[in-house]
C-alpha cells in the first residue's frame, strides 16, 4: 500500500475477544488504501468474517480501534453505523436475498428502505443489474436463478448505493469453479472502476495468481501482509 | 410511511396464515378477557341493584301526631346519607301486605300493622356502619318504637361483595397477563419470521426507526382488528347468553372503544419489545 495513498480503512491493535472464549482477533494491526483489493486469507476460525464484522461494526473491538472513513468503533452511535454502512458494501457466502422478492426487488429493497428518492430507484436498479450481467434475468425470483447468479444480484445490491468499499466474505464458498471465476472477475472489475474490495477466501490459487494484497491470519494474529513481504510458496 | 405500509402488506401477503393466527390470538386473548369483564361487570351491577335493596324501617308508635311525623321525615330527608324517606301509614301497610303476601290478605287487620318511615340511603353510603349510624339517629325521635334493617342480611351482602371484588381484581389481572403473553408470543413469532429481512435491513444501512416502523404498524394493526374481533364475539356471545340463559348487560360504548384501543396498545408494544429485541441482534 503506497503511503501517500488515502486510507478508508484502519485497525489500530485490534483485539477482540468473544465471550465464548475461543476465535477472535489479537492485537491486530493493518489500513487499506482507497480503491485497493486486499484478500483476508486463513483456516476456517482465524479471524477473517470477525475482521469484516469489525468493518461494518456489527462487532465493536475489546481493545484498539477501528476506523471506517473516518467513523471510529471508540465512539460510533447506532444511527452513525446505519449511515456508515450504505456507502459499504457487504457480500456473504450464503447470499443472503429475500426469497419471495425478484432479483430487482432485491436490490430495490437496499435504496428504498434507506430512504432513498422513489423516482430514481428503477434507473438504478437497472443500471446495476445490468452491470453484474442480470439485465435478462431482473424479474427472476432468486430460487429461479443459479448460484452464480444469486451471488451477482447480492454484489448488485452491495454495489448500488455506490460503495467506496466492499466486503465480501467468502463470496465464492457455495460455487463451482466456473461461477467462482466469474464472480471473482466482476469483483475485479468493480475495483478497476474505484471502489476498493476485501475479500476473505479459502481459494490461495486465486490469492497467488491475482497478485493483490492478501493479509494472513492464523488463530486471531495476522501473521502475514503481502505488501510488506512476497507471498510466500505455500501448498493451496 | 408509504414504503412501511407496503411492507406491511408484503409481509401479509408472504405469511397470511401467520397474520391471521396473529390476528385471531389477539382476538381470542381479548375475548377471554373480555368475557371475565362481562361476567364481573354483571355481577357487579346485580350486586348494585340488590344494594339498592338496603333500606332501614322506623316504626312509629301508634297514636303519634300527624305533624311531629312530617316534620321527622322533613329532618330525616336532610341527613346527608339518605336518598329519600317514605311515610306509610297502617292502611298503606295492609295494602301492601295484601299484594306482597295474597295467601294469607285475610289474615290482615289494619290495627295489627304499626305506621312506618322507610329510609333509603345514597349509593356508596349503604355499608353497615353507616347504616347502623343512621339507625341509631332515627332511634333517637320519641316516638320512634323500634328501627329495623335486616343487619346480619346487610353484613353478609357486604362481605360477599367485598369477596366479589377481590375475586374480579386477581382474576381480571390474571386473564390480562394471560392475554399479554399469548398476544406478546404471536407477535414475537410474526417478528421472527422476518429476522432475515431485519438483517438485511441493517446490513444496508436502514436506521433502527426505519426497521421499527413496518412492525409497529403491523402490531398496531392486528391488535386493533383483534380488538374489534373481541367486541363482537363478546356482542353475540352475550346476545346467545341473553336468549337462552340470563339477561345480561353489555359494556358501554366507552368501555368498548377502550377494550379496542387496549387490544391496539398490546399489539403495538408486543411489536416494539419484539423489533427492539431482534435489532440487539443484528
Amino acid at each position: 500500500m503506497s503511503s501517500s495513498a488515502q486510507t478508508i480503512l484502519k485497525f489500530t491493535t485490534v483485539t477482540k475477544a468473544w465471550a465464548r472464549g475461543s476465535g477472535g482477533l489479537q492485537k491486530v494491526s493493518f489500513s487499506v488504501a482507497k480503491g485497493e483489493f486486499v484478500f483476508l486469507t486463513g483456516p476456517s476460525g482465524a479471524g477473517k468474517s470477525t475482521i469484516l464484522k469489525l468493518c461494518y461494526m456489527d462487532e465493536l473491538p475489546s481493545a484498539g480501534e477501528v476506523r471506517v472513513s473516518g467513523l471510529s468503533s471508540m465512539n460510533a452511535k447506532r444511527v452513525e453505523v446505519s449511515r456508515l454502512r450504505r456507502k459499504l458494501g457487504i457480500v456473504f457466502q450464503d447470499f443472503r436475498l429475500l426469497e419471495d422478492r425478484t432479483a430487482w426487488a432485491n436490490v430495490a429493497f437496499a435504496l428504498e428502505v434507506t430512504g432513498t428518492n422513489q423516482k430514481s430507484i428503477p434507473a438504478r436498479v437497472q443500471k446495476v443489474l445490468e452491470r453484474v450481467g442480470l439485465g435478462p434475468k431482473m424479474q427472476a425470483m432468486p430460487t429461479e436463478l443459479s448460484g452464480g447468479e444469486q451471488q451477482r444480484v447480492a454484489i448488485a445490491r452491495a454495489l448500488v448505493n455506490d460503495p467506496f468499499v466492499l466486503l465480501a466474505d467468502e463470496p465464492t464458498g457455495n460455487l463451482d469453479d466456473r461461477a467462482s471465476r466469474a464472480v471473482f472477475q466482476l469483483l475485479r472489475d468493480i475495483n478497476t472502476s474505484g471502489t476498493a474490495v476485501m475479500m476473505a477466501t479459502h481459494d490461495l490459487d486465486l490469492v497467488r495468481n491475482s497478485g493483490f494484497r492478501s493479509l494472513e491470519l492464523n488463530k486471531g494474529a495476522l501473521v502475514y501482509d503481502s505488501a510488506d513481504a512476497p507471498l510466500p510458496e505455500r501448498e493451496s | 410511511m408509504s414504503l412501511a405500509l407496503r411492507e406491511v402488506w408484503t409481509a401479509f401477503r408472504r405469511a397470511p396464515g401467520l397474520g391471521v393466527l396473529s390476528v385471531f390470538t389477539v382476538a381470542f386473548s381479548l375475548f377471554a378477557f373480555g368475557l371475565f369483564g362481562l361476567v364481573a361487570y354483571n355481577t357487579r351491577l346485580a350486586l348494585e341493584r340488590l344494594e339498592e335493596r338496603v333500606e332501614i324501617r322506623a316504626y312509629v308508635t301508634e297514636g303519634t301526631e300527624a305533624d311531629a311525623v312530617a316534620a321527622a321525615v322533613g329532618d330525616i330527608r336532610a341527613f346527608p346519607e339518605v336518598a329519600n324517606v317514605t311515610y306509610v301509614s297502617p292502611e298503606d301497610a295492609l295494602k301492601r301486605a295484601r299484594v306482597e303476601m295474597a295467601e294469607f290478605k285475610d289474615v290482615f287487620e289494619p290495627e295489627f300493622l304499626p305506621a312506618s318511615m322507610e329510609v333509603r340511603l345514597k349509593p356508596g353510603m349503604r355499608d353497615p356502619e353507616q347504616v347502623k349510624a343512621v339507625s341509631k339517629r332515627l332511634n333517637g325521635y320519641p316516638f320512634v318504637d323500634d328501627v329495623r334493617y335486616g343487619e346480619e342480611w346487610v353484613q353478609k351482602f357486604y362481605s360477599v361483595r367485598r369477596a366479589a371484588t377481590a375475586a374480579g381484581i386477581i382474576l381480571g389481572i390474571a386473564f390480562a397477563f394471560a392475554a399479554m403473553i399469548i398476544i406478546g408470543s404471536t407477535i414475537r413469532t410474526s417478528v421472527l419470521a422476518r429476522s432475515r429481512e431485519i438483517g438485511i435491513m441493517r446490513l444496508v444501512g436502514a436506521t433502527d426507526g426505519f426497521i421499527r416502523a413496518p412492525f409497529l404498524i403491523d402490531g398496531l394493526l392486528k391488535g386493533l382488528i383483534g380488538g374489534v374481533m373481541a367486541v363482537v364475539l363478546m356482542w353475540v356471545t352475550r346476545a346467545a347468553l341473553t336468549a337462552t340463559v340470563l339477561a345480561f348487560q353489555f359494556f358501554p360504548t366507552p368501555v368498548l372503544l377502550l377494550g379496542i384501543v387496549i387490544g391496539a396498545v398490546i399489539g403495538f408494544l408486543g411489536s416494539a419489545v419484539s423489533v427492539g429485541r431482534q435489532l440487539k441482534r443484528v
